[in-house]
């Protein structure tokens, strides 16, 4: 019944891509704070999350990508989404979080604005 | 059903939910939003209840006066009740300068359902949520 996430990362110049692959719930959203914490101490300061893998979320999960949005404004970074489903989508707006990191439809559109 | 308080429980329940609304012929972006919200209220209930027999009862209902029109669930605990008023509306705002950034559940429910009614007292919770089809 497991539903464990899997997340592997793409570091290119400047901008590290995190995907996700399952269900973001507590666990997973340690898994993504502790490579997202790496990645911050490795010199990144622009992540992305592409969920194109992740078809549900919860709030508990949600409220650990706050804190990793909380230390991106804290050391001047950027983080962003993309490929997210409709629900996760409207669920980000809903709470606000589109405000403080950016959503995008594609991975292309998110390269083409966080990289910039 | 009834679902014991463990982990990703809360995935079965979403699990029933999506097959119901399927059967009534709900569209995928609205079974979707069905589907978290059953996952929000489950969790909520798993967190927060304090509920002693360790369980949380979830129905539902497929209404309509001839073709189905709407479907309703009901996610209820038997835990220690709380008061939906004092919780407020949390914002971004004020979560990222808060140590808890948790409390999110009622707002997305909410948010995700046609029609939400919280009932809460000393013998426990109701939370009713509704979606057209």
């Amino acid at each position: 019944m497991t539903e464990s996430l899997n997340v592997t990362v793409d570091r290119r110049e400047g901008l590290a891509v995190l995907y996700t692959e399952g269900y973001i719930n507590n666990q997973g959203g340690e898994e993504i704070a502790k490579l997202a914490y790496k990645l911050i101490d490795e010199g990144y300061k622009v992540l992305l999350l592409n969920l194109a893998g992740t078809k549900i979320v919860n709030s508990i999960g949600i409220s650990i990508l706050i804190e990793i949005i909380e230390k991106m404004i804290e050391i001047d970074g950027k983080l962003g989404f993309c490929c997210l489903t409709p629900t996760i989508e409207k669920t980000f707006h809903i709470m606000g979080l589109a405000q403080y990191a950016p959503i995008f439809k594609d991975e292309a559109a998110a390269v083409a604005q966080l990289g910039a | 059903m009834a679902l014991p308080m463990v982990p990703e429980m809360e995935i079965e329940a979403s699990k029933t939910a999506t097959a119901i609304a399927e059967s009534i012929r709900m569209s995928p972006d609205r079974i979707d939003e069905v589907r978290m919200a059953v996952v929000e209220a489950c969790i909520n209930a798993f967190e927060h209840s304090r509920s002693v027999d360790h369980e949380v009862f979830v129905t539902f209902e497929v209404l309509g006066d001839r073709d189905p029109e709407k479907l309703r669930i009901t996610v209820r605990d038997t835990g220690v009740g709380f008061s939906p008023d004092i919780l407020g509306d949390p914002t971004m705002e004020e979560k990222l300068k808060s140590m808890r950034k948790r409390g999110w559940g009622l707002k997305i429910i909410r948010g995700l359902m046609d029609e939400v009614e919280i009932h809460s007292g000393s013998g426990g919770t109701t939370v009713v949520m509704s979606k057209m089809r």
